[in-house]
């Protein structure tokens, strides 16, 4: 086929949709949190300590969010991991409480096991009996919530030594800042964080650089071609809810480490929290774009919102989600234009 | 080896609701041999490819590959990878969101990594083999629709596959691509490759093809070598009468001193990087855009239509100057365009072929003053005869007509709406022989009634046969203009090359 080149030279290389909504998403965050460390220093924004309480109120939530940007990028949607998270917290606070030789790895098997079985069941009637992803999950939704209810309506704190020795551990980072007696403070993380630091780094690889990783970008694109070019798509569907339900169940147990107890009403509207932040991060809900890394950025950048909107004064419990609001339009308008824009521009 | 059979496929049956697409069909393909699969638009070609490949299940037949005496069963493209069947189907059936490296490699590695330098440095040492002029990190939306055809030509040429189908691959090609195409399908069948070709561009099948297999509302009307089907003989039995008039319809020349032109451009340019421009075209006069692909002929048409952002230049419809800053303006002024993309700007999937004609209609018209039910059925009819659109009823999904089936239900959109002046971008496309013609004849006729219409095709004989002038462009660039006796191949040719 002829050497000619069917672009003029000066325009340069347009970059992938991914890419550019990751950008602006990180570009944002650094701008936001760099303008407010710098206006309520005072609140001690600047503080070292104030960004990592960011990560350990938030670390069940990343895990989370990450699962279901999976499963946005393929397309799909799970909207049953609010629910599931608090199914899992309640049944393993009965099992720490009450079982016998129960412990925290027994707990964690336990929240991974009813994650998978989540992720199995919406998985398979997803991709193999063609249902609308919203219909399944809304329905594991409801039944996860009511599970939860019929095991324990009570709000119960975990009474389990060696789950608890878990949940107190810190760790002390080399960094930190001078309290008001000029003591130095070392700031810290909770353990969750970590977990949650490697499952965005496993993912980002996975997502990145390997196959499945990509065939869940194909599939999200276009199932049709997904299919032509010799991809398995109810395999990778499947995969995709299986996957996030396993997350959500290391999330649910992350969430159980944070708050050391479990009830009906924990992680009520995360489903929302997590598309929220999924969208933010660059994850189009048409499926086929978006960035784990984003998605992290996604979850900070919701949670910075609520700090710095506390931090102006504004006192109503609606500030947060009306902040929350305008960004979500903000950012999906973002993406509309971005890929509208470069698809007028290829004549 | 030359007769050595490598696909045999025996009483191949397909329903879809409502249609019967494939009706106990065989076929036989063999080793070393390009093999043209023909018919109408609507006969089954792409049905069948579909089902040897496994996109769709079959109802009935059976499909043996090679010489072996049990039947293979595909259950998915993946399958036929693996037993050695490549094939570029006529939706080209990539994934836009991906970079063209992944098109290139996705669902085709064993390995579950992918190393991205690896596969950017062999998918570049391919594209620059093949002279496709794209690099491997670019999202492939963001490629023209020929790079985008080529991609999926240059993923599908597997050295080490047996069978290779090629459905319709050249639509978008111009013809030192199509050229180049051709070379490696020839290499291909040195190798001892099956090919099974598919296109409506017959002068295509004449040139490369061994034997032609012709189908016809589904029903396998018979296989014949090239030698014993001559063109004529091959249109009828496509179509099943005799082609009438090839070659009457003519666009007369005429003098258009003194009128006002209906559309007036004067140093135009858009956004997508066009040289400024001037043009004009009277009422009752058939213009056309011709160049090689990527000249910039879509650009110019687009930019005038509104469809791309005018950078500069002013536009006069009808004496009056005139600013159209989106396509909807231009409608509103009498203007109606038929984009080259279907996929991208036409059609409409999910709606039916009658709510897909009103369409354009129904927007000029406003949405808040519906048509009857009635009224939109009796219009869509006669368009649907006129066009001869195969389609089980007005109210099927238009997603699920043939691939020319659904060009023409665009085209007859446009046509509905009688607008003043008409751009036909690549109207043709896709569209079986018989029909080609209609829409020729029909072009003329419009224009006898005092439309004014531009017409862009990469098949110079059918702009000579309708266009009393034509707009010769390279590189984005307007380089001449030939009109009346001087319009020739050679001449156009001439002006292509020398400008
Ligand atoms: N997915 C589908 N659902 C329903 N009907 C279909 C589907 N695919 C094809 N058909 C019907 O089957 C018939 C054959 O279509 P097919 O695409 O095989 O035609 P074709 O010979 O490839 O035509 P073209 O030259 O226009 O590409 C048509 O009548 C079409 O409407
Ligand atoms: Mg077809």
């Amino acid at each position: 086929m002829a050497a000619k080149d069917l672009s003029p030279k000066t325009r340069s290389e347009p970059m992938s949709d991914t890419t550019s909504l990751l950008i602006i998403t990180v570009a944002i965050f650094l701008v936001m949190y760099l303008t407010a460390a710098y206006l309520f220093s005072d609140k001690g924004f600047a503080k070292p300590q104030m960004f990592f309480n960011l990560l350990n109120e938030n670390a069940a939530l990343i895990i989370i969010s990450c699962g279901l940007s999976i499963v946005m990028i393929a397309g799909g949607i799970d909207i049953s991991v609010g629910g599931l998270t608090a199914l899992i917290t309640v049944a393993c606070v009965v099992h720490l409480n009450d079982m016998e030789g129960s412990s925290f790895l027994t707990s964690l098997l336990l929240a991974l096991g009813i994650g998978l079985a989540f992720g199995l069941v919406q998985g398979f009637l997803v991709a193999y009996l063609d249902i609308q992803p919203f219909i399944v999950t809304l329905a594991g939704m409801f039944f996860a919530r009511g599970q939860a209810a019929m095991i324990d309506t009570q709000t119960r704190t975990v009474a389990n030594e060696s789950f608890s020795a878990l949940a107190q551990m810190r760790i002390r980072l080399p960094i930190g800042s001078v309290n008001n007696n000029g003591v130095f403070v070392q700031a810290y993380m909770e353990l969750g964080v970590v977990i949650a630091l490697l499952v965005v780094a496993a993912l980002f690889v996975t997502l990145r650089y390997t196959t499945f990783g990509r065939s869940l970008y194909a599939v999200g694109g276009n199932k049709q071609s997904a299919l032509m070019l010799g991809l398995n798509v109810k395999r990778t569907k499947f995969l995709s809810h299986v996957l996030c339900g396993l997350l959500t169940g290391l999330g649910g147990f992350v969430f159980l480490l944070h708050v050391r107890s479990g009830a009906v009403t924990h992680a009520a509207g995360y489903e929302m929290d997590a598309i929220a932040a999924s969208i933010i991060g660059g994850t189009m809900l048409t499926g086929g774009v978006g960035n784990i890394f984003g998605t992290f950025i996604g979850v900070l950048t919701k949670g910075a919102i609520g700090n710095i909107v506390r931090a102006m004064g504004l006192v109503g419990s609606w500030w947060p989600g009306i902040t929350l609001a305008a960004m979500l339009c903000f950012f999906l308008i973002l993406q509309s234009v971005i890929t509208s824009r470069k698809r007028a521009k290829i004549g | 080896m030359a007769n050595e059979t490598v696909l045999f496929a025996k009483g191949v049956c397909k329903s879809f609701p409502g249609v019967k697409a494939l009706r106990g069909v065989n076929f036989t393909l063999r080793a070393g041999e390009i093999h043209a699969l023909m018919g109408e638009n609507g006969a089954g070609k792409s049905t069948l490819i579909k089902v040897l490949t496994g996109v769709y299940s079959k109802d009935a037949g059976e499909i043996f590959l090679g010489d072996a005496a049990k039947p293979i069963n595909v259950k998915s493209p993946r399958e036929a990878q693996d037993l050695g069947i490549s094939t570029v189907y006529q939706e080209i059936g990539l994934c836009p969101n991906l970079t063209v490296a992944e098109n290139m490699f996705i669902g085709r590695s064993k390995s579950p990594f992918i190393s991205w330098r690896e596969t950017n440095a062999r998918t570049a040492k391919i594209l620059a083999d093949l002279g496709i002029p794209a690099k491997p990190e670019r999202q492939l939306a963001n490629c023209s629709l020929a790079v985008r055809q080529m991609v999926a030509i240059a993923r599908a040429m597997d050295l080490n596959c047996k069978v290779l189908i090629l459905d319709e691959p050249t639509s978008s090609l111009d013809e030192s691509e199509v050229e180049s195409l051709f070379n490696l399908m020839r290499d291909l069948k040195a190798r001892g490759v099956g090919i099974i070709f598919v296109t409506h561009f017959l002068d295509q099948v004449y040139k490369v093809c061994d034997r032609i297999t012709v189908l016809r509302n589904g029903e396998l009307v018979g296989e014949y070598p090239l030698a014993e089907l001559p063109r004529l003989a091959l249109i009828e039995k496509m179509m099943g009468k005799e082609l009438q008039e090839l070659s009457e319809v003519h666009a007369e020349s005429r003098d258009f001193t003194g009128l006002t032109p209906l559309v007036e451009v004067k140093d135009l340019k858009s956004e997508a990087g066009i040289e400024p421009f001037d043009f004009k075209n009277y009422p009752g006069e058939v213009t056309g855009f011709t160049g090689l692909l990527g000249s910039g002929r879509s650009e110019c048409v687009r930019a005038i239509f509104g469809a791309d952002k005018v950078t500069g230049g002013e536009i006069k419809v009808k004496g009056q100057t005139a600013k159209i800053s989106q396509p909807l303006e231009a409608m509103r002024l009498g203007l109606a365009y038929l984009p080259e993309d279907r996929g991208r700007d036409g059609i409409v999937a999910d709606l039916s072929v009658r709510e897909n004609i009103i369409l354009a209609l129904q927007v000029m018209k406003g949405f808040f003053r519906p048509f009857s039910k009635k009224r939109a059925s009796v219009l869509a009819d006669e368009y649907i005869k006129l066009l001869r659109v195969k389609t089980a009823s007005q109210d099927t999904l238009v997603g699920s007509l043939s691939g020319g089936n659904q060009q023409k239900v665009i085209l007859a959109r446009w046509l509905l709406t009688k607008p003043d002046y008409l751009i036909l971008d690549e109207p043709t496309r896709g569209i079986d022989v018989g029909t080609k013609t209609e829409i020729q004849k029909l072009v003329v006729r419009l224009s006898s009634e005092g439309m004014g219409i531009t017409f862009i095709s990469s098949e110079i004989e059918e702009m000579l046969r309708t266009c009393s002038r034509l707009i010769v462009m390279r590189d984005r660039k307007v380089v001449g203009a030939i009109s009346g006796s001087d319009l020739s191949q050679d001449n156009i040719m001439r002006t292509i090359a020398e400008g």
